[in-house]
């Protein structure tokens, strides 16, 4: 518990610091800086011209399909790492597994290819 | 009483200061290297850059700040007032927290965990956060797409950087920073560093660090001939400046890791007494700020992606890149029973 808390109170404390710097960054100008809002100073930007719609419009679908994407291989990545920490460990009844996980993936992968979920256009 | 003192009262003040130091030496060095990169840029296009604040120059970043803390800070009546001011804080908060694990020097680390890998490679990913909630609080369109790409971009090429992490994880055994630079401490100076063996990981790595702090010429978040100022559109005055700050700080922490993974970290570049003499903190710097050159020279040279070119190039091409690199790395360790 004591190695523990030596190990990562000080990432706490550091969190803490970081924190407070930006937020003190933040908090200045609403106490020096001047401050004369206008309706026009506050609207949306759209060059120059009322805005034509809501902004939280649809939006295209793709960005939803790379999301899903990167779950699938962070989650590979994240499997990844307590095996690689133990390679020297695991032998070679470790690594064949390994690969033959990595190797299932590779078959998902190359059919979302196929399909035309990494073309973007 | 005294005795709480010793046992927790020194330590925490110990712990304190060094985060401090760490974190101001930080807010310098940043400051540094921004007035680096615009006067890189400037030579490059040959102007002269910043040369009026100080001598050279060399005080224009803080003229800068003092100009953002005077200046109005607006929230647009539409946006989501606490996510919108939320957001830039969690961007500049997350960046600068990374630096916790990172070793200047043999020991010279705040928090000397053994996942800092893994700590520094989250703390990367959630920078994400940061700029989708930007993007959306501002409720304008702009900065809502450009969170969009920027969200897209940078976990398309986080993968292809795990995959290369996990590589020199495999070669040096640990997951502790401090231990994965002196597993590249072979004797043979530079030529034992990871950069020679995992060449093409290097390569990579290299690419996708740009890519995943949103630098030209993957700057497409932002690009300014499309969509204003992408995400940070709506910002001003400190808000913005978090924003930047977070950006610039991400980018120093991507230098610093290539150079921990793959420079040596604070180690000379040859095996040689006198070289040995000089503080590693001043190897280890020099070496971030060679990177950073680097950064900055693509920067000034290569024109910027189209959207498409950038996903292609995350996923068709770094992604089975690294992961065949991955395959090959430990193919090769167990088969000559290198792996430690």
């Amino acid at each position: 518990m004591e190695q523990l808390l030596s190990e990562y109170l000080p990432i706490v404390i550091f969190l803490g610091l970081s924190a407070v710097i930006s937020i003190a960054l933040l908090i200045v100008p609403f106490v020096i800086a001047p401050s004369n809002p206008d309706p026009e100073k506050l609207s949306a930007y759209e060059c120059g011209f009322e805005a034509f719609d809501d902004s939280r419009m649809r939006f295209d679908v793709k960005f939803y399909l790379v999301a899903i994407l990167f779950i699938i291989f962070d989650l590979e990545v994240a499997f990844l790492f307590p095996w690689a920490v133990s390679l020297g460990d695991v032998g070679l009844f470790g690594f064949w597994s390994m690969m033959a996980f990595l190797g299932v993936l590779t078959i998902g992968f190359i059919y979302e290819w196929k399909k035309g979920a990494l073309e973007w256009d | 009483m005294a005795e709480l003192w010793t046992t927790y009262g020194f330590p925490l003040f110990i712990i304190v200061g060094q985060s401090l130091g760490v974190l101001v030496g930080l807010l310098l060095f940043t400051a540094y290297i921004l007035y680096a990169d615009r006067k890189i840029f400037a030579a490059v296009q040959m102007r002269r850059g910043p040369n009026v604040v100080g001598p050279w120059g060399l005080l224009q970043s803080f003229a800068d700040l003092t100009k953002f803390l005077f200046k109005e800070a607006i929230i647009p009546s539409s946006a989501n007032k606490g996510i919108y001011l939320l957001a830039p804080v969690i961007t500049a908060t997350l960046a600068l927290s990374a630096w916790a694990v990172i070793p200047f020097d043999d020991g010279w680390v705040v928090a000397d965990i053994n996942v800092g890998l893994l700590y520094v490679l989250a703390f990367s990913s959630l920078g994400v956060y940061g700029i989708i909630m930007g993007g959306w609080a501002s409720n304008s369109k702009y900065p809502f797409m450009g969170a969009l790409r920027s969200a897209a971009q940078m976990v398309s090429y986080e993968v292809s950087l795990g995959f290369i992490v996990v590589c020199v994880l495999m070669t040096a055994g640990s997951m502790n920073l401090s231990d994965i630079v002196r597993a590249q401490d072979t004797g043979a100076g530079m030529f034992g560093w990871y950069w020679l063996i995992h060449f093409p990981a290097f390569v990579i790595f290299f690419i996708s660090a740009i890519a995943e702090t949103n630098r030209p010429p993957f700057d497409l978040p932002e690009a300014e001939s499309e969509l204003v100022a992408g995400y940070a559109t709506e910002y001003s005055s400190t808000p913005f400046l978090l924003f930047f700050l977070g950006e610039f700080v991400a980018i120093n922490l991507m230098a610093a890791m290539v150079t921990i993974l793959f420079l040596g970290g604070w180690l000379p570049p040859f095996d040689w007494g006198p070289l040995h003499a000089v503080p590693g903190i001043i190897w280890f710097v020099l070496k971030v700020c060679f990177v950073f050159f680097l950064f900055a020279m693509v920067r000034a040279y290569v024109p910027r992606y189209r959207y498409d070119q950038l996903m292609r190039l995350g996923w068709k091409v770094f992604l089975p890149l690294s992961l065949g690199w991955v395959v090959v790395t430990a193919g090769v360790l167990v088969a000559f029973d290198l792996a430690p």
